[in-house]
């Protein structure tokens, strides 16, 4: 079973996502801000992580660096949950190491969709 | 599960409404936190830190509100989140007009989540306010050359990531970008041409074009270059000095860039894509520096993300801290109740098993009673821990008040701040629920009646904020909540003459204490007209009842142009109680010991009747009315025996009555039921409870007994 890392601080964004990714036959760690994911990468095995932007502590571009610069998330696919799709964010992205984006608000099947494209 | 796998699958397989809950409470403590924050926002010297913080509150709301299709949630949390935005990239300054129509908002809010949760509550208009938000983001716009300076290129991200300057990063190798470079505003504007002039004159440097600028002193220029942020200053600040300059990334994402849906998107060549993702770590590595390399000026933390082996020490060091919300839990109410019904059946048992118990031979026994010993001592410590999961703090209810008090000075013209001490003592969360409304009632009575305006108390040569404190400590069984001002106090006078027209008998030489009281009789207001803010109709005579019925108490202190002090108290819980059980003729009741004041024995010949057939004892030369239990129960009496009667005095709203029994049985705590849900109303009785033998005895209610003597 392959395994998902979900990053919100919005309980009720990061249960939906879970609930969605666990039906779609995922295993699912779920973190509540960047600093709480970056601990738990480290002791889970992860293949995807979903992160989303704006949090406390450490947000998702700054996850995305800390994970990239960890040898064990070189290649891991990192997509950021994003409620804005302008170029700016988009270079922002691309320069932490992040793999995609995906824009909020968004419908649970779009998610599995585009999850599907990066990991079989 | 398997149609959720189907690549196909639309929202409409899915059942959001199971996270609408979450999803409420979450975004009521998003806005009670925004509330906060707003309230204690300094707004002179507003903190970056809780700037981000508030408008992350109306991002998150605005997240799930989306997602979850609350489409007017998220209409109005998207303008406060612009306006929060403008002021966390300090774009605008807060006023306190920006902070009311946030907290307006917040109001509006609550009501449009309390509409979709299914309340019954009217729409709220959420149009004006969206358009004054809106105004208030960009009416202030036209005027932000004065009111916020252009932001400084050299300050960290002041106005978007990418007009951050990142010195170290190499120039794109794939082409140049494209720049807004926004010069002034200058007293000179010959210095923002020479720099002009330095493209001229520097071959190589890239190609410069001014733009169309509507505000004066200012000059903005579209800049085609390959040379970094840094490089660029480093030249411009010759002639120009580096508060001045503030250059924005204009370079549009290359198509090849990435592959995108209209929602979603990939970078090309980005690691973790499936075609990378077969490629060794090296060649991955490899093919992520280029890319860096090409959104370098990004933002300035950027640069150093090319994998770098001593960031990884630093990077661990914030593992200890842990995270506050994954070591909670969320229970429904209901579920903790029965948990505390249970226990409490438990602690009966037990009682009853003690009870039987005790008449066993403890040589034959030994292993019994031990077992019996240590389930007396878990039972007590479960039920002490289970509790404990009831009791919130009281800061639930104090948060709600700066709020309310600020917003009622404003109306009547009055400076208050509010302290408050003790927000951690922990209440039952049913007293909390119930003391909310007195307390609210006593806080508005202070800063209506007892905070005097600004110019009065500046006369009186008092500050001309007024204070008004609300604290909170545990004292003993019980819970002590003062609310205190410093405002002009009660006048003995004029409540006295009050007392008279309202027909009420008060001799001069009634003490304080018993003049200040009251004010708790019905209809009694000292306020000289009616206030819309008091309110009409509920006086303190409610809030003294209110508080009476949670077993409290309510003790008025004031002294005359120095303020009044309302103190407020009530037991820990509302489910035990230490009780003392007294025996009437074969029945046995329950007298809170908190009301016990002390027992005596006592001869018959010391009870006098007087009038109507009232009787009075006389203890250390006072005489005390007198309350045959056995009469008001009207208690059958089998066998007469001669024994001297025995008198517990009992007190409850500042008066004392001596009840009459036969026996005092022991001191216990008592798990109440209550008698009205279960039963019905039975006069002169708080509740029921049942004893260890399996009987039910009555819990009774010393103040109506008290009040009853006084008739």
């Amino acid at each position: 079973m392959q395994s998902i890392l979900a990053v919100d601080d919005s309980a009720s964004m990061r249960k939906m996502v879970a609930f969605t990714l666990t039906g779609a036959g995922f295993h699912v760690v779920e973190a509540v801000d960047g600093q709480d994911a970056f601990e738990k990468a480290q002791t889970h095995h992860i293949d995807l992580v979903l992160t989303d932007q704006n949090m406390p502590r450490l947000d998702g571009l700054g996850l995305t660096k800390k994970l990239r610069e960890t040898a064990k998330f070189k290649t891991t696919p990192i997509l950021i949950l994003t409620t804005e799709s302008s170029d700016q964010m988009k270079m922002a992205g691309r320069a932490a190491g992040a793999t995609g984006w995906l824009v909020k608000p968004f419908d649970p099947g779009r998610l599995i969709e585009v999850i599907q494209k990066v990991i079989r | 599960m398997s149609e959720m796998t189907q690549e196909s699958a639309g929202s409409g397989n899915f059942d959001l409404t199971q996270f609408y809950q979450i999803f409420f409470e979450e975004a009521g403590e998003n806005l009670d936190q925004m509330e906060q924050m707003l309230l204690a926002l300094d707004l002179e010297q507003a903190d970056d830190e809780e700037l981000n913080a508030i408008f992350r509150c109306a991002h998150s709301i605005k997240g799930g509100a989306a997602t979850f299709g609350f489409a007017d949630v998220a209409e109005l949390t998207h303008q406060m989140e612009s306006l929060l935005d403008k002021l966390r990239r300090h774009e605008l300054t807060p006023t306190p007009p920006m902070v009311d129509v946030l907290l307006e908002s917040s109001d509006a809010l609550k009501l449009l989540l309390a509409r979709h949760s299914g309340k019954d509550v009217a729409p709220p208009a959420t149009h004006a306010l969206v358009d004054r938000i809106s105004a208030l983001a960009h009416g202030e716009d036209a005027v932000a050359p004065a009111a916020a300076p252009a932001p400084v290129a050299a300050a960290p991200a002041p106005a978007a990531p990418a007009a951050a300057p990142a010195a170290s990063a190499a120039p794109a190798p794939t082409g140049s970008r494209q720049l807004e470079i926004h010069i002034g505003p200058l007293d000179n504007l010959s210095q923002a041409d020479s720099i002009a002039e330095l493209f001229r004159d520097i071959s190589g440097l890239g190609s410069i074009e001014a733009l169309p600028c509507d505000q004066d002193h200012k000059r903005v220029y579209k800049v085609l270059t390959t040379s970094s942020d840094g490089d660029l200053l480093d030249l411009f600040t010759f002639h120009v000095s580096k508060e001045h300059i503030r250059i924005v990334d204009n370079t549009p994402v290359p198509k090849s860039l990435a592959t995108e849906g209209t929602d979603f998107g990939f970078f090309d060549d980005a690691p973790g894509l499936p075609s990378t993702a077969d490629t060794t770590v090296a060649q991955a590595a490899e093919q992520a520096a280029p890319a860096i390399a090409v959104a370098a000026p990004a933002a300035p933390a950027v640069a150093p993300a090319a994998p770098k082996p001593a960031a990884a020490p630093k990077a661990a060091a914030g593992g200890a801290q842990a995270s506050l919300e994954s070591s909670t839990l969320r229970v429904s109410v209901s579920k903790v109740d029965q948990l505390i019904n249970l226990v409490g059946e438990l602690v009966i048992t037990q009682a009853m098993l003690a009870q039987k118990s005790s008449a066993l031979d403890s040589a034959a026994n030994q292993q019994l009673l031990a077992g019996l010993a240590d389930l007396d001592r878990n039972t007590r410590d479960l039920q002490e821990a289970v509790m404990s999961i009831r009791m919130i703090p009281m800061s639930v209810v104090f948060n709600r008040f700066p709020r309310m008090l600020r917003d009622l000075a404003g109306k009547l013209g009055k400076k208050v701040e509010l302290i408050t001490h003790g927000e951690a003592t922990e209440l039952d969360k049913g007293l909390i629920e119930k003391i909310t409304d007195p307390l609210t009632h006593l806080i508005r009575n202070s800063c209506d009646h007892g905070i005097e305006m600004p110019d009065e108390r500046r006369a009186k040569g008092k500050t001309e904020n007024g204070n008004i404190t609300l604290s909170a400590s545990h004292q003993g069984g019980s819970i002590l909540i003062e609310v205190r001002d410093d405002g002009k106090g009660l006048s003995r006078e004029k409540l006295l003459k009050k007392a008279r027209e309202k027909g009420i008998d008060a001799p001069d030489s009634m003490t304080d204490g018993e003049v200040w009281s009251l004010i708790f009789a019905p209809g009694f207001s000292t306020a000289e007209e009616v206030t819309d803010v008091s309110g009409r109709g509920v006086g303190m005579d409610v809030v003294k009842k209110n508080i009476a019925s949670l077993g409290g108490t309510v003790e008025i202190d004031s002294a005359e142009g120095y303020g009044m002090s309302v103190k407020v108290r009530l037991p820990l819980t509302l489910a035990i109680m230490d009780g003392m059980s007294v025996r009437v003729s074969d029945e046995v009741y329950i007298l809170p010991l908190a009301s016990v004041i002390e027992s005596f024995q006592i001869n018959p010949s010391d009870i006098n009747t007087v009038a109507q057939g009232a009787q009075l004892v006389k203890v250390r030369d006072e005489y005390m009315p007198v309350i045959e239990l056995e009469r008001v129960f009207q208690v059958p009496r089998f066998e007469f025996n001669s024994s001297s009667p025995i008198m517990v005095v009992v007190e409850a709203e500042g008066s004392r009555v001596a009840l009459m029994v036969d026996e005092l049985l022991g001191q216990q705590q008592v798990v109440i039921k209550n008698l009205e849900s279960n039963y019905r109303k039975v006069p002169n009785v708080s509740g029921a409870t049942i004893l260890g033998d399996g009987k039910v005895a009555l819990i009774l209610d010393t103040s109506v007994l008290v009040r009853r003597s006084r008739h």
